[in-house]
């Protein structure tokens, strides 16, 4: 019983989530006022999320949050005024929605929503933020918790950044040809963004995050959907859903951090790779490689262990050089001189590690120190890795994680 | 910016811990504090005994009146404190998260309110 409420809300939650989003954009595309817009939905998603769960989700899900909508605007002078904004967009909400809504459905202006969120104009930090927000009506509390920021803060942050959307006439429209490469690359960073912060709670205990690693798939799946001649864009679904295809084996039943290299390919989730696999293809034949191409190739060269029972660490490591090549970051170096090592020893691999020594972002890095506490301890080098543990163990957030690395330094006390 | 890192735990559990467990956490913070240490980032910190041998002074009527135990009975108690130098409140935040109390109870961050500022803003 429980399960089938719990069944229903999740239903419900995602068509919401659907029309609310759909609306935003439907309505904000016309006035570039995003937070109008999301003013006059906001007691209409609510009284949704509040409602759906428990009738079912109404056959024509945008019609019903317009009507709600309306009718709460006839209330409006009883109740808590709605803003300016959200008063003009209610107007055209009833205009539109009478021409519009009686068979047809909405045009899906989402992607042109997100074009506009992740625009140049907009500070990098706030498109993902602003993309969950807008186009799945997350709110900022919410989103800052996931992102580590404070709710005032990331609260500010939203405002700020849909004030320029309006004030600074950022265009909603999906960009022309000769500049959509960058543009995508932004919207593509974002919906990653999000991902990475709910991959980051594999357990699951933190709610809020294993959600944004489900609602960047969401993203993911709509934008591959809506540019399917796009191979990056198929190519980062496709390394999210590699990811997530492991989920349920990074952690030991005791809740215990498992590494890649020892995880029970059986737990892996077959269909999800299936997928992804048959994605990347599909994006590959295309012939133009990209960031997220590569990566989920790295992704697929390590779920092949599956099939042929080892991983081949010389592939990986022409992935990363690849990587290093198009889309350098002190991540990918690190994750390459990780495959050099496996492949030509832990003297190649910490040499590798050693070039990057200068980069102070690596100060703060954890995988950078435990990556080195790694391949110190294989080379015997124990007080260097130890210290390199100690750094790894002081800058994770994880307890999981924590404890894992405080497991491998133990054993070198002994 | 300075920032205090307030360190709330439920003392009763981790007076309760099993021992090798205790070795686990200190051993933790330990790696921690070398962290904040080695990112320039630490300024102070400390831990504190049990609120059992804290004391509350409040005058009031010209009366020095002593309490035994902390200020607030609450569920998680003080249990020690880092300053720390950062440059907002967001990697404030997220040196926060990596604090080892902030998986076991609550870690609050606070910005030092610097007295040249506290003057300038009254």
């Amino acid at each position: 019983m429980e399960n089938g409420l719990e069944i229903a809300r999740a239903a419900a939650e995602v068509a919401a989530r659907q029309s609310y989003g759909r609306l935003v954009a439907w309505l904000a595309a016309r006035t570039r006022d995003v937070a109008g817009a999301e003013d006059a939905l906001a007691d209409a998603f609510a009284a949704a999320l509040e409602r759906w769960p428990r009738t079912g989700v109404p056959k024509k899900p945008e019609a019903w949050l317009l009507a709600v909508a309306r009718r709460r605007r006839v209330d409006a002078v009883r109740r808590r005024l709605t803003s300016e904004a959200g008063r003009e967009h209610l107007k055209l909400i009833a205009e539109e929605a009478e021409a519009h809504m009686t068979d047809e459905d909405l045009p899906d202006e989402r992607l042109r929503l997100m074009f506009a969120c992740a625009h140049p104009a907009i500070e990098s930090s706030v498109r993902s933020p602003l993309i969950l927000q807008t186009v799945l009506g997350f709110d900022a509390a919410t989103i800052a918790s996931a992102f580590l920021v404070s709710p005032a803060t990331m609260g500010q942050r939203l405002v700020r950044a849909k004030t320029r959307i309006r004030e600074a006439g950022i265009p909603f429209r999906v960009p022309e040809r000769a500049e959509l490469g960058e543009r995508l690359d932004a919207v593509l960073e974002a919906i990653y963004a999000a991902f990475a912060e709910g991959w980051s709670d594999p357990a699951g205990t933190e709610t809020q995050r294993r959600n944004l690693a489900t609602e960047g798939i969401w993203l993911g799946r709509l934008v591959a959907s809506q540019m399917p001649e796009e191979p990056e864009a198929l190519g980062l679904l496709s390394l999210m859903l590699f990811a997530e295809a492991r989920r349920a084996a990074r952690r030991s039943a005791e809740g215990d951090f498992v590494p890649l290299a020892e995880q029970d390919c059986l737990l892996w989730d077959r269909a999800l790779i299936n997928e992804a696999e048959a994605l990347l293809s599909h994006a590959a034949a295309m012939g133009v490689i990209g960031r997220y191409q590569l990566e989920a190739a790295v992704q697929s060269a390590h779920v092949a262990r599956r099939l042929t029972g080892r991983t081949d660490w010389v592939a990986i490591r022409e992935l990363y050089d690849a990587l290093l090549s198009i889309a350098g970051s002190p991540v990918v170096a690190i994750n390459r001189a990780v495959a050099i090592a496996e492949a030509k020893g832990a003297v190649a691999g910490l040499a590798a590690l050693y070039v990057l020594g200068d980069d102070k972002r690596l100060d703060d890095y954890q995988p950078y120190w435990a990556a080195r506490a790694g391949l110190l301890a294989r080379l015997g080098q124990v007080p260097q890795a130890i210290e390199a543990y100690d750094r790894a163990i002081g800058l994770e957030r994880d307890p999981a994680v924590r404890r894992f690395l405080q497991g491998k330094r133990a054993v070198l006390r002994n | 910016m300075r920032y205090m890192l307030l360190i709330y735990n439920d003392e009763a559990a981790t007076a309760n811990a099993p021992r090798d467990k205790t070795e686990q956490v200190l051993a933790a913070y330990g790696a921690y504090t070398e962290a904040l240490k080695k990112s320039g980032a630490w300024l102070a910190g400390d831990r504190l005994r049990p609120t059992q041998t804290a004391a509350s002074v409040r005058m009031a009527n010209g009366n020095t009146n002593v309490l035994d135990g902390p200020y607030a009975d609450t569920k998680e108690q003080l249990a020690g404190f880092y300053m720390i130098e950062a440059t907002d409140i967001d990697t404030a935040i997220e040196w926060g998260g990596r604090c080892p109390a902030a998986s076991t109870g609550t870690v609050e961050v606070r910005p030092i309110w610097e007295m040249t500022e506290y003057l300038s803003e009254k």
